[in-house]
C-alpha cells in the first residue's frame, strides 16, 4: 500500500500520541503510604516471630557496605558473626525470628542505602548516626551504640600535643565524607583552614601517614583499632563530648516508612533492656577505653 | 560580479549591482518563508506536546513526591548552592593551568614523535612509550598513585599538598591524548607542504615551526577543545587527596543530610560551564568549515 506523504506522518503523529497515552495511563499505581500506618508498639501479631513482611520470605536481608571494618566487622565477612556490628545484626536477627541460617547479607554501598525507591534490604547496619535532619530521608531503628568522635594525630607531631579545641583550630584536620566526623570538624572546632573530605577512611589514614593532614577525626573505636594496628606511630589526642548534650547514637537504617521499622526497634530495645548490647560492645569493642576529653 | 559576506556567511550582491529579483524569484521566495514559518509552528506544538506527556509521565510516577523531595529541594539547593561554587573555584584554578601545561607538554611529546632521522630513534620510542602508557592508564589509578603514593616516599623538597599532586596526574594522562591529537595534526599536512617550505631554504626546524605546526594546531582545534572540555569535568578528582572541589562540596552536605539535590546543583553548574566552552568548540569549527569551504589552504 501506499499512502501519500502526508498522510503517512498523520498516522505516524496519531500512533505516537496514542502510545504516549497510553504509556501515562499504565504508570504503576501507586504503592500504599507506609508511613501512614501507625507504627505501634511492637505487638505480637505485627511482629510474628520469623513471619515479617520482610523482601525474601522466610529471610533477613541485611546490608552493609565493603569493606567492612575492623573493630565493626572481622576479616571483611560480615556473615561470621565476629565483630561489633555483625554480632548485634545476629542478636537482632534472632530476636526477630530468624536464626543464623536465615540471615543474608548484602553488600550495599553507603550513599547506595539512602537513595529513594526500591530497597534491596531489609535493613542496613553500616555505623550510620541518627539525625533529625536524615530521618528525613530514611527510617531508623533506636540507637544501638552511643558514639564519641576522637582526633588522632601522629605521636611526634604538633597535633599530638592538642589539650583543647582551640589547640585544634590552626591545624589541617581530615574525615571521611558523609560522616558525623567531619560534621564535628565544622561545627566544633570550626578550623581556619578548610578541613579535608575524605571518599574513604582509608584515604584519611594514608593522608595521616603522608603528613597531608595534621590530624583526623573517626569514631572513638575506629581510632582505638587505626592506633593500635593500623597506624601504630599515631596516637588518639583525645574525643570530643557530646554536641548538644545528647549521646550520638548508630542506628539500623531501614527505607522510609517500612513496616518493619517498629519491630527491629523493639528488637533493639529489647536487647539494651537485657544487657545483650552492653554485653556485645564488651567483647568487641572492650579496649575502647576513655580518650581524655578535649573542651 | 563582486562579492561581500554578510554576518550568516552567505553570499549577498554588492550595493552597485542593480539587480532587481523577477516576480517569480520573489513569489518562489514568500512561499519558502511560508513553508518555514508553518514548520517552525509545527515543531513547537510538537515539542510541547512532548514536554506535557513527560511531565505526566514524571509527575504522576509512584515515586514522584519521594523522588521530588530527595532530588529537588529548594531548602537544601540553597545552601549548596555557595559551597558547590566555591568547590567550583577549585576546578577553574585546576583546568587553567593544567589546560596550558597540558598543551605545552603535549606539543612537546608530538614533535618529539615526528622527529626525523635515526638519531632521534631513543626520543621518538620514549614519546611513543608515554602515551601508550597513560592514554591506557585509567585516571583514576593515576591520581591514587600520584597523589596517595608520591608523598610515601618522603622525597625532600617535593609537595604533598593534593591539589598539586592531582593536577601532575591530570597533566600527565591529558597531555598524552593531547600529544595524539597534535601528532595526528602534523601528520596530517601534506608532505608537499614540507618540500616545498625546504626547497625555499628553510631548515628542517623552520619548516616545522612557520609551516606545519601553525596549520596542524589550526586543523586539531576541535578535538583540542574537546579534550579540555574533558579535563574541565575530571578536575573534580582531585577530591581522592581531600581536596574539597565542586562535586566534594556536594557530596558533603549529601552525606550529612542524605537529600541528593546538591549533586544536582554541583550537576547544572558544570553544565552552565561547559555550555559556553561548547558553543565556542562549535563556532571555531563551523569558520574553520566555512574557510575550508572557500577553497583556501587546509
Amino acid at each position: 500500500m501506499h499512502l501519500a506523504p502526508r498522510t503517512l506522518r498523520r498516522v505516524v503523529a496519531a500512533a505516537t500520541t496514542a502510545l504516549l497515552a497510553t504509556a501515562v495511563g499504565c504508570a504503576p499505581q501507586p504503592e500504599d503510604d507506609a508511613a501512614a500506618k501507625p507504627s505501634g508498639s511492637t505487638t505480637g501479631a505485627a511482629c510474628a516471630k520469623g513471619k515479617l513482611a520482610t523482601k525474601t520470605s522466610g529471610k533477613l536481608t541485611i546490608a552493609t557496605d565493603e569493606p567492612a571494618y575492623e573493630p565493626w566487622f572481622k576479616d571483611d565477612k560480615p556473615a561470621n558473626g565476629k565483630g561489633f556490628e555483625s554480632a548485634v545484626a545476629y542478636a537482632v536477627a534472632e530476636r526477630l525470628g530468624y536464626d543464623k541460617s536465615a540471615v543474608v547479607w548484602q553488600s550495599v554501598p553507603f550513599n547506595k542505602a539512602f537513595a529513594p525507591g526500591e530497597k534491596t534490604f531489609d535493613f542496613d547496619i553500616n555505623q550510620v548516626s541518627i539525625s533529625a535532619e536524615r530521618k528525613k530521608a530514611v527510617d531508623f531503628s533506636s540507637g544501638y551504640y552511643d558514639v564519641r568522635q576522637a582526633v588522632i594525630a601522629l605521636k611526634d607531631s604538633k597535633a599530638a600535643k592538642a589539650t583543647s579545641i582551640a589547640d585544634l583550630k590552626g591545624l589541617k584536620l581530615g574525615a571521611q565524607v558523609g560522616t558525623t566526623s567531619l560534621n564535628y570538624i565544622e561545627d566544633v572546632v570550626k578550623p581556619t583552614r578548610q578541613a579535608a573530605a575524605y571518599a574513604k577512611n582509608d584515604q584519611a589514614k594514608s593522608a595521616l601517614k603522608n603528613g597531608q593532614v595534621d590530624a583526623i577525626v573517626v569514631d572513638l573505636p575506629t581510632a582505638f583499632y587505626i592506633t593500635a594496628a593500623e597506624v601504630t606511630d599515631a596516637k588518639i589526642v583525645g574525643q570530643f563530648e557530646n554536641q548538644g548534650g545528647t549521646p550520638e547514637q548508630f542506628g539500623l537504617v531501614l527505607d522510609k516508612g517500612s513496616a518493619l521499622t517498629s519491630c527491629v526497634t523493639g528488637a533493639v530495645d529489647a536487647l539494651r533492656k537485657d544487657g545483650t548490647l552492653a554485653k556485645i560492645e564488651k567483647q568487641w569493642l572492650s579496649d575502647a577505653v576513655d580518650a581524655p576529653v578535649l573542651k | 560580479m563582486t562579492l561581500t559576506k554578510d554576518e550568516s556567511g552567505a553570499e549577498t550582491p554588492d550595493p552597485v549591482d542593480t539587480y532587481t529579483p523577477s516576480a517569480r524569484r520573489l513569489e518562489r521566495e514568500r512561499h519558502k518563508r511560508a513553508r518555514s514559518r508553518r514548520a517552525t509552528a509545527i515543531a513547537a506544538v510538537s515539542t510541547l506536546a512532548t514536554a506535557i506527556v513527560l511531565y505526566l509521565v514524571v509527575v504522576n510516577a509512584p515515586g514522584w513526591p519521594r523522588t521530588k523531595e530527595t532530588f529537588f529541594n529548594g531548602q537544601y539547593a540553597r545552601e549548596a548552592l555557595p559551597k558547590v561554587l566555591e568547590g567550583l573555584w577549585l576546578n577553574v584554578r585546576l583546568l587553567l593551568i593544567c589546560g596550558v601545561a597540558v598543551l605545552v607538554l603535549g606539543m612537546l611529546i608530538a614533535v618529539a614523535r615526528t622527529l626525523r632521522g635515526p638519531v632521534f630513534f631513543p626520543l621518538r620510542f620514549l614519546a611513543a612509550a608515554y602515551t601508550d602508557f597513560f592514554r591506557g592508564l585509567p585516571l583514576i589509578i593515576n591520581l591514587m598513585i600520584v597523589v596517595l603514593g608520591v608523598p610515601a616516599l618522603r622525597l625532600q623538597g617535593v609537595t604533598v599538598d593534593p591539589v598539586w599532586l592531582g593536577g601532575t596526574a591530570l597533566t600527565l594522562t591529558y597531555s598524552a591524548y593531547v600529544a595524539e591529537v597534535f601528532r595526528a595534526g602534523i601528520e596530517s599536512i601534506h608532505p608537499s607542504q614540507r618540500a616545498a617550505a625546504r626547497s625555499l631554504g628553510l631548515s628542517n626546524r623552520q619548516a616545522l615551526r612557520y609551516v606545519v605546526l601553525p596549520q596542524a594546531v589550526r586543523r586539531q582545534v576541535p578535538p583540542l577543545l574537546n579534550d579540555l572540555v574533558s579535563l574541565q569535568k575530571d578536575t573534580g578528582l582531585v577530591s581522592i587527596g581531600g581536596a574539597v572541589d565542586a562535586v566534594r562540596a556536594a557530596d558533603i552536605i549529601v552525606g550529612r543530610s542524605l537529600n541528593y539535590t546538591p549533586y544536582i546543583v554541583a550537576g547544572l553548574v558544570f553544565v552552565a560551564l561547559t555550555i559556553p566552552m561548547t558553543r565556542f568548540t562549535d563556532w571555531v569549527t563551523a569558520r574553520m568549515d566555512r574557510r575550508r569551504a572557500q577553497g583556501g589552504i587546509a
